[in-house]
Formats: C-alpha cells, structure tokens, sequence
C-alpha cells in the first residue's frame, strides 16, 4: 500500500514539477534517467559492463535529428525509427562482442563505440565539429503542438514512464530471470540448456534500442546533436550515474541520473574542478559504496523496519 | 589510382607507422603483463604514459635534468605511483569482479587527467629533442630521434618479455598471480609481488610517455587518445598474451601507416576494421592459441 502512495506521490510532484522547475533541466534529467535504466539492464541485470553505450545515445541523436531536419516525419516516429535503428546496432555489436564474456566485453564496446565516433565524425551529415543544429521539434502525431518546452516535457515524461516499464517487463519476465542467471553463473546456465550468447545479444539490442530512445528524445529536447554524445567521457558518465544510483534496482537509474545530471549543473562554474570532483565521487562509490544510494537506503530501511 | 604513391611517401609512413606501432607495444606490453598477470584491465595506462611525458619535462624545464636523466627517474616516479595507486585502490577491491578494478581505475584518469588539465592546460607543450638531426638513407630521411626509438623500444619489449617468461623473478611474478595460497606458503610475499607487476607495468607506460615527449605534444589528453588504440591492440593479439601484445602493437602500427599511403580517410577506421575482424574470424585473439588459454 505504501508502494502505491509513493507511486502517487511521485507522479504528482513529476506532473507539478514544470512548474517550478526549468523544463529542459528536467527534461535532460529524463533523457538520463531512460539511458540510464537502458544501461543498468545490461550491467546490473545480465552482468554485462558496455564501455561504449554513448555511441547509441549519440548515434540515434543524430538520426532523430537527420530526420526531423529533413522529412516531414512526426516526432513520435522519429522516436521509433532512431530506437529501432539503435537496437539493430545493438544486435550487431552484441554478435561481434557477446562471445567474449566479462571484462574484455567491456574493451571491446569502448572500441567499438570509439569507430562510431570516427564514424560519424567524417559522416557528411553531421556538422563534424560543429554539430548537428536548429533540429526541430515536429508535431507529436502531426497535429500536437510540442515545440514549446513546458509540453515537450510532458511527452518526454511519457515516454520516460514507458521506458521503465519496459525495463520492469524485461526484468521481472522468464527472460530476465535468465539473465540474472547468466549473470550469476553462466556455465549453468548454459549446462540446463539455453545459449547464453543469444540471450546476452537480445540484452544488448533491447538496452541499445532504449538507449537510442534516450537519444532521440535528447536531440529533441536540445535541437542539437553533437559529437560529445558519442564521446567515452558521456559512456563513463552513464556508467556513474548508474553505480552511485544503485545496481540492479529499478529507482536507481533515476535517481543516480537525477543526481549526476543536477551536480553537473551546479558544478558547471568550476570547470575542471567538476570532471576532477567526479572522479573522486565515483571512485569513492567504488571502494565504499557499490550497493549505491538505492541500495544502501533499502538495506538501512530493512535494518531499521523490518527488524523491528 | 595509386599514381601519387612515390617510394618516399611510403617508407616515411612506414617509418611512422613503426614509431606509433613501437608506442601501441610497449603500452599494450605493459597492459596485458597487468591483466595477465593480476586480471586487472589497467584503464589508466594512458593516464599514467601521460604523467611519464610530464614528469621528464618538468624535470627538464625546473630541474634541469635532461633527457636521459629523465629516462630513468621518470620510470621510476611514475612506477612508485602506481605501486602507491595498487596499494590504495586495487588492492581493497581485488576479491571483487573485475569489473570494479576497470572502473576504479577509469575514475583514476579523470582524476589525474583533470589535475594535469588545471595545473598545464590542455594544450599541447613542446619537448625539445635530445637528438637533433638526422641521416638521408637516400630513399628517405631518418632523424636520428626516431631511429633511437625504435632500436630502443625494441630492446625493451624484448627485456621485459623474457623478465616475465623466463627469468626467476618473472616465475615469482607469474605465480603469486596465479596461485597465490600456495606461493604464500613457500614464504614468498605476495602482495610485494603485486604491487611489482603493476609498478613494472606502470614504469612501462611512463617511459614510453618519455620516449614520445620529444615526438608527439605533451599534452593531459595524450594518453587518453592512445589508450583507445591500445585496447584494440589488446583485444586483437589475445587478452593477457605478452608476445601477441608486442607483435600486434607494430603490426598495427605498420597497417596503421599504409592506410595512410593507400587510402588516407580511412587510416583512423583501420585499426577497428581489423580488431573487428579478427573478433568475427578468431574469437579467441591471434596470439592466444599459442599461450595457455585462461
């Protein structure tokens, strides 16, 4: 019962929250928190540490963008097309990489991600340096009106509550109990039957697709899309976000997004000082604090209610 | 199509090739005895190739120590930092996944590469070469810099790939990694020995970080960019394999400086073409049949 009251809460103050709050600040706080979950589904579910998730946050950037500029497509389906586009990279990353398990895994992605970056930094149609610009941002089904920023959100909020409930479908299915299982001792796994590599491959190409979701609705919300999207410096980000949230847990996409996305905004000032205060945070969320703060609250709230 | 290709341009990029293929060995030398080793994939290598750059020139402009001086004590500072780096970071993490040893580390380089950033700048700074001029071979000039790189990264992969394969200490190395109950039991310290692989590891980066002072900018973002290539050295000669790191680190310095020759536009894809391929035609990595498989 209390679930449902949290729930409720929550959706009144995110309803509520435009009001008060700058629109694109939440906006970008969304398009995190659905790259995010994306990740966290294939490291704290399916135990798979991709180095490289910018490049389909990045690359469906430029996609959605590319599409919005020049077609007369709606933005909804530029949504579609950018996510689904992202999952057929994902597949094909997933059967290049997935057969090595573990830590080269994560080798592999980063360089992968690294050739998209060259990639699209010789494309023709992504602006090189400059970027993607003036991308614009079309009716939602041709005839709802989302350029201004105070409706946009509420599409993007949408479409944010969708992507976690996707995730907890994934999740909480056979499916995802399989991969926890992978994640937790593949050798059985694959002794009772089921091919791992396969399942890890449609892991990786569902996170990409809602990756490439992130990214769209990031290129609609900035109306631009730019290189640094692609850049090992956001897949490290992501990869932050999602351990100082909370591994494997369903709030922790969310909150670690929250945080990070807020810190680099008030940090912005400080210039190197925030890249530098980011490590330090990270590495202290490594050696001390791997649960993350949804973990941690959730074992302080067992220690403190369930014993008593 | 080729009409523009003269005997000059491709052996100056051959030469090229060799002088970055000799920086990909020695840092991927240095990444896979750490992995190999210790199973941690050491993602501030480049961070700490960076710091040896930058010690040798802050040596040379403060101290006044020139480059050969620099050679050694760089090595050595740096080398004492990663050991000091193992003790406070790897070590209270190493029962864990490996996974958190790549990440710590990752979160190492932002650290280390934003101090560098506030305290330099992020430009690049220009290292005087200790070796000026150089020879014509008739077909192409030489500098006498590069040539010295080259003889001498050579003989430094070679060195260390027979300390780690044949010599006693090596064995010591290769065993408290391995089986570290039972080297312990022989009375051999085994943390001392960890802390060796990686402050030897680490002492590799940064003097390839000196080596290439004199060629490329010393600049925070060096090593950042070259880790990258070096991942996909590693990756394609066969995670934790010495030899498939050294001979993979020229050989894609080599296609590296052909694409340039050959089809220019696409000399920064090459080397992620081939790792691409070698991961579809032989999974396991080139080098790694002839290695004992993990």
């Amino acid at each position: 019962m209390t679930r449902y009251a949290l729930f409720a809460v929550l959706g009144i103050m995110a309803l509520a929250a435009p009001f008060h709050v700058y629109p694109i600040l939440l906006m970008t706080i969304l398009c995190f928190v659905v790259f995010a979950a994306s990740f966290n589904l294939l490291l704290g579910y399916a135990g798979l540490l991709c180095f490289g998730h910018a490049m389909f946050f990045g690359t469906a950037a430029y996609i959605a963008g590319w599409l919005l500029k020049n077609t007369a497509i709606t933005i909804e389906l530029a949504f579609v097309v950018s996510a689904l586009a992202m999952a057929v990279l994902g597949y094909l990353v997933g059967v290049i990489s997935a057969r090595r398990g573990g830590i080269q895994f994560a080798m592999i992605t980063f360089a992968i991600a690294q050739f998209i970056y060259f990639l699209l930094l010789r494309a023709p149609f992504t602006g090189g340096e400059d970027g993607m610009q003036n991308i614009p941002r079309s009716a939602l089904f041709g005839f709802i009106d989302v350029s201004r920023s105070f409706t946009l959100y509420y599409l993007i909020l949408a479409l944010t509550v969708l992507a976690i409930a996707a995730v907890y479908r994934i999740v909480h299915s056979p499916f995802g109990e399989v991969l926890r299982a992978i994640r937790d001792n593949e050798a059985r796994v694959d002794s009772l039957g089921f091919n791992p590599v396969q399942f890890k491959i449609l892991a990786i190409t569902l996170s990409a697709g809602l990756a490439g979701l992130a990214g769209a609705m990031k290129a609609s919300v900035f109306q631009i899309a730019t290189l640094h999207d692609v850049s090992w410096h956001v897949s490290g980000t992501i990869i932050f976000m999602t351990l100082l949230g909370g591994l494997g847990t369903l709030a922790g996409p969310v909150v670690g997004a929250a945080l990070v996305v807020v810190l680099h905004d008030y940090l912005a000032h400080f210039g190197e000082w925030a890249l530098i205060i980011q490590g330090c945070v990270f590495l202290a969320v490594i050696m001390f604090m791997r649960q993350g703060i949804v973990g941690a609250a959730k074992a302080l709230y067992r220690r403190v209610f369930v014993r008593a | 199509m080729f009409d523009h290709i003269t005997i000059q341009l491709l052996m100056g990029q051959l030469l090229i090739g060799l002088i970055n293929g000799s920086f990909y060995a020695m840092l991927a030398l240095g990444l896979a005895i750490i992995f190999g080793l210790m199973h941690v994939v050491n993602f501030a290598h480049g961070a700490l190739y960076m710091l040896g750059a930058f010690v040798a020139l802050i040596l040379l402009n403060t101290f006044g120590v020139p480059y050969w001086g620099a050679l050694v004590i760089a090595p050595l500072v740096v080398g004492a930092f990663g050991i000091a780096m193992e003790r406070l970071i790897l070590k209270p993490i190493q029962e864990l996944d490996h996974l958190y040893s790549l990440l710590a580390t990752f979160a190492a380089v932002l650290i280390i590469e934003g101090l560098m950033r506030l305290q330099f700048g992020a430009s690049g700074l220009p290292y005087r070469s200790p070796m000026p001029g150089g020879v014509n071979l008739g077909f192409m000039f030489l500098p006498w810099y590069r040539g010295w790189v080259l003889v001498f990264s050579l003989i430094v992969c070679v060195a260390v790939w027979y300390l780690i394969e044949k010599t006693k200490l090596g064995a010591y190395l290769r065993a408290a990694n391995e089986r570290s109950e039972i080297v312990e039991s022989f009375g051999i310290n085994v943390p001392l020995m960890k802390s060796l692989t990686y402050g030897l590891g680490v002492a590799l980066a940064a003097l390839g970080g000196v080596l290439a002072a004199p060629i490329y900018q010393v600049s925070p973002s060096m090593g950042s960019n070259l880790m990258i290539v070096i991942f996909a050295v590693v990756v394609i000669g066969g995670m934790g394999s010495i030899i498939g790191a050294i001979l993979t680190g020229y050989l894609i310095g080599i296609v590296e400086g052909l694409t340039k020759v050959f089809y220019p536009e696409g000399s920064h894809l090459a080397i992620f073409v081939i790792m691409i391929l070698a991961l579809i035609l032989r999974p396991q990595g080139l080098f790694s049949a002839a290695e004992k498989s993990r």
